[in-house]
């Protein structure tokens, strides 16, 4: 018998079972974009059937980072940047999980750079919202890594000299097998795409707009926007690695220019999940490793056949 | 008195030393002897001095002794510098002329002239005549070329050790039938026969032979790393995340070569952050897992082992010391990480420290580490050094014989968390603080479990896991995670075996204490000194966090003074003695050593007569030994 049978009983379930029963009061400004995450999040988990109870939601610091305090289900408040090395090792540890790891542009770019570039690599069976308002917020607007160039804060005083990250084209090149770029002022393209990518087999990044009225007023920037699947202007495939790369190219472009382009701009259906690569080399057990832990008739080995290497 | 063999190989780099000394040591220990290996090394691949030592009697050999009786010089093949003045100097000679320092009276020599030039060692033939040393010299590189290929001449050089101390040929045979076959064994075993003909031939003028040994029972070789991964298999973790870094690549690499064949999951990860926090995210999941580094490595581990102690994640870290600060000097070992393993995070912590003494001590901490961490849900690191990673020692087989241990600890079934207390929200409320629980400890739910739904972050939080600032909420949760420390003591205490070694008479009237990889040392120290007439006894303590201060406290009101032993240059151990006790500070000495070599008895044996014969007590004492080798 499993120990999780929360896991996979395929009912329907409301978009209010993902709020939390008695609502914790959201301690982001009004007018945050981040209510728009958590909005079409819960609305594709509703869509996808998904339970609270098979649902790991890991987030980073700041702003984005209390996502997991707003949304039910099992949670994982971390530490900076440091969202994506837990969630993808309980994605090992037990591959029924639904596993969603979320962070803002200076967790999840910034200090979780290194780690973001990995586990695209690595292509882990996962979902990343980054919440993405070029600015740090919660600790009062210094310049993110996705501030425009020139953009004064009180940390750079003479306006950034960086140019800013290219958030897409980087989940890209290490290897995201789904990118996709959504914004809060359209929480139904959002909620569409996330439910893409929560579907997706594979590493999924969803750079995800959201604008911050108190810290950075050029948060207008982001309406109007344009939806690259819904505009003939913007015919590409989106399994073909150059044809998205030259989108991304663009998108990430126009983003400063204040021409906001969305949508879905790489899916590759064939690459395997990395779980699936590691258990086809036998490095990881087909069924849940931690299903093990409550099979009373598992076998469990022991180091003893293994000392007779030092005979 | 029987005589015993400590048994020198030395040679360059990437000659194979630290195979051939391997396979040399198991036969030493399958002919009936106890075996205890030493290892040094330089931060190089190819070429640069290198040595092991493989000290062998009949009784259980705790350390490696005070210097060495056998040297068998191979010469250093990679050493191809023609530069006179080079910075590593004239390498090729170094085998022979850098090992003869520690060489005891009336040793024995065997030389490669092959590739050794006498000429070019500094006052060898004074040197061997002051010291009355045996030398053969033997040009065990042609006789490897011969029947097989150069790098055989370690071969070579084995075999003639064996006939020079009329050992059994049969047991190194043996051993190459059980790891070598076809063209390959039959040129080794043609080597041996080659070297012992020649040696036959030989007059022998040394009276060294190899000591006879008999074992009850199968014996099976070990290094302290090689305990550690066992000691965690058997505990039932199959989840291990970590990052190269020498010398807990030791540990990691035996871990990742078993545990994909034994249903685990082994990850080598970008840094060692990420490898700490890999850790974290299977506990969470409902798995036992580890990770772990040396100084530098473990260092970036402090977030994430915060984030444990905060979430109340079970997790075991190991360390293997090496010597610091910063990338310090990667192949020596030192014991000045203690206090960054006690300390390291922000915040007042709750975690356990093992720092175990021996290869069987290895084993059985790093299991004890686990069971902790999962019944008391926080980190517990192993914390041990370079010396103890790579010394080699014999051990019962049936020592490793025990059941293996899934228990998760302090988990709940779904039957029990619908019984549980769930807060308004619907959440379990996992941090609940449960007064019929006086260990502090709350039982945790695992993902995917039905209705057992729970934040756990970082930051301060209510009994769901909301985060929360309110003062009355941070008193009773902070408290409840100190209590767990209070109660792991009151849980060893009670244990019918102490972590903590004693030797020597109980009413001695002088102590020495020292912890960790230090301890087979000192015991040797306080029998020679015992038998010199002194009144000594020594405690090895394993138990660094929680303190056992109350074992700690009787020891030292027993002794009139106490030494203590410990390889760092602040004296960080005897630091948290005075630290946990509040007193006794005027009855500690210290002895440090932090040159790269950990101590020989000897050294301890002298460190300990200064401060026993001294005229007046000096309770600020060090003894900084000089660098030696």
């Amino acid at each position: 018998m499993s120990a999780f049978n929360a896991i996979g009983e395929n009912r329907e379930v409301e978009r209010e079972e993902f709020t939390p029963g008695i609502e914790p009061q959201a301690t982001w400004c009004p007018g945050c974009g981040d209510f728009a995450v958590l909005k079409s999040l819960k609305g594709a988990m509703s869509d996808l059937g998904k339970s609270p109870d098979e649902i790991l939601l890991a987030t980073g610091i700041g702003c984005s980072g209390k996502l997991s305090s707003y949304f039910e289900s099992y949670g994982f408040h971390t530490i900076h940047g440091r969202s994506l090395p837990i969630a993808r090792a309980a994605k090992l540890a037990n591959p029924d999980l639904e596993v969603i790891a979320a962070g803002g542009d200076g967790d999840g770019y910034g200090i979780g750079g290194n780690h973001f570039m990995h586990t695209a690599r690595e292509n882990h069976d996962m979902t990343y919202i980054v919440f993405n308002n070029e600015i740090f917020g919660l600790t009062k607007g210094q310049t993110s890594p996705t501030s425009p160039k020139g953009h004064k804060s009180k940390t750079q005083p003479h306006g950034s000299a960086k140019d800013p990250i290219r958030p897409l084209s980087l989940a890209l090149t290490s290897g995201a097998s789904y990118v996709a770029r959504t914004a809060a002022v359209n929480p139904n393209q959002a909620q569409e795409i996330l439910t893409e990518a929560i579907e997706h087999d594979g590493f999924a990044h969803v750079d995800f707009l959201t604008q911050c009225p108190t810290w950075n007023k050029d948060a207008k920037q982001y309406v109007p926007y344009v939806d690259v699947q819904q505009n003939d202007d913007y015919d590409f495939d989106i399994t073909d690695r150059k044809e998205a790369a030259e989108m991304m190219y663009e998108t990430e472009s126009a983003l400063y220019e204040g021409k906001v382009l969305t949508g879905r701009f790489y899916h590759d259906e064939n690459r395997h999940s990395y779980g699936s690569e590691k258990r086809s080399v036998g490095e990881m057990p087909d069924e849940p490793l931690a299903e093990r832990y409550h099979d009373d008739d598992y076998e469990w080995e022991r180091s003893y056949d293994l000392l007779d290497a030092h005979k | 008195m029987t005589q015993e063999l400590v048994w020198r190989i030395a040679g360059g780099s990437g000659d194979g030393i630290d195979s051939t000394s391997q396979n040399f040591a198991k036969a030493l220990m399958r002919s009936g002897l106890d075996v205890f290996t030493h290892r040094h090394y330089p931060s190089r691949i190819r070429g640069g001095h290198t040595y092991v030592e493989i000290r062998a009697g009949p009784e259980p050999v705790r350390s490696r002794g005070d210097g060495y009786n056998f040297l068998l010089a191979l010469g250093d093949s990679f050493a191809r510098n023609p530069q006179e003045d080079a910075y590593y100097g004239n390498e090729e000679v170094k085998p022979l002329a850098e090992n003869l320092d520690e060489l005891r009276e009336g040793g024995v020599i065997v030389y490669d002239e092959g590739l050794v030039d006498i000429d070019d060692v500094p006052d060898f033939e004074q040197r061997v005549e002051e010291n009355g040393w045996h030398v053969y010299p033997m040009d065990l590189r042609a006789i490897a070329r011969e029947h097989g290929r150069e790098v055989m001449r370690n071969t070579a050089g084995v075999g003639a050790t064996a006939a020079l101390l009329e050992y059994d040929m049969e047991h190194i045979q043996g051993l190459m039938e059980d790891r070598m076959s076809g063209e390959v064994l039959q040129a080794n075993l043609d080597i041996l026969q080659m070297v012992y003909d020649e040696v036959e031939e030989m007059e022998f003028s040394h009276d060294l032979r190899m000591p006879e040994g008999s074992h009850d029972e199968e014996q099976v070789l070990l290094s302290g790393s090689n305990a550690i991964a066992y000691g965690a298999i058997d505990e039932g973790c199959r989840f291990i995340a970590g990052y190269p870094m020498t010398p807990w690549t030791e540990v990691f690499t035996l871990m990742t070569q078993h545990l994909p064949e034994i249903g685990g999951i082994s990850e080598q990860v970008e840094d060692e952050i990420a490898a700490a926090a890999l850790a974290l995210g299977a506990s969470h999941a409902g798995v036992k897992a580890m990770s772990g580094s040396s100084g530098g490595g473990f260092a970036l581990m402090s977030e994430p082992l915060g984030l444990a102690e905060m979430t109340e994640t079970p997790v075991v870290l190991v360390e293997a010391m090496r010597a610091g600060p910063s990338t310090g000097m990667p192949t020596k070992p030192e014991q000045a990480d203690l206090e960054h393993v006690l300390y390291t995070s922000q915040g007042d912590s709750s975690r356990v420290v093992f720092a175990p003494g021996n290869v069987a001590e290895a084993y059985d901490q790093t299991r004890a580490a686990f069971r902790i961490a999962y019944d008391y849900q926080l980190p517990a690191i192993v914390l041990y050094d370079q010396k103890l990673s790579g010394e080699l020692r014999n051990v019962d087989e049936s020592f490793f014989d025990r059941e293996p241990n899934p228990d998760l600890g302090s988990t709940l079934s779904e039957e029990e968390i619908a019984e549980a207390a769930h807060h308004a929200s619907g959440k379990f409320q996992r941090f609940q603080h449960d007064p019929d629980n006086d260990k502090g400890v709350s039982p945790r739910s695992i993902p995917g479990q039905k209705d057992g739904r729970f934040l756990a972050t970082g930051n301060e939080h209510t009994p769901e896991g909301h985060i929360s600032e309110d003062p009355e909420n941070r008193v009773a949760q902070l408290s409840r995670r100190r209590r767990k420390l209070e109660s792991i003591r009151e849980e060893l205490d009670a244990e019918e075996s102490s972590h903590q070694t004693y030797h020597g008479p109980d009413d001695a009237d002088y102590g020495i204490i020292t912890f960790g990889s230090q301890q087979g040392t000192v015991l040797e120290a306080v029998d020679r000194l015992n038998d010199a007439g002194h009144d000594v006894r020594a405690l090895g303590v394993s138990d660094m966090m929680p303190f056992p201060d109350a074992e700690m406290t009787e020891f030292l009101e027993s002794v009139e003074e106490a030494m203590v032993v410990e390889m760092n240059g602040s004296a960080q151990f005897r630091g948290l003695i005075q630290k946990e006790l509040g007193r006794f500070g005027p009855k500690l000495n210290s002895l440090l050593k932090y040159n790269g070599d950990p101590f020989e008895p000897h050294e301890v044996v002298e460190g300990s007569e200064a401060i026993i014969e001294g005229d007046e007590p000096a309770p600020t004492t060090e003894f900084v030994p000089a660098a030696g080798d």
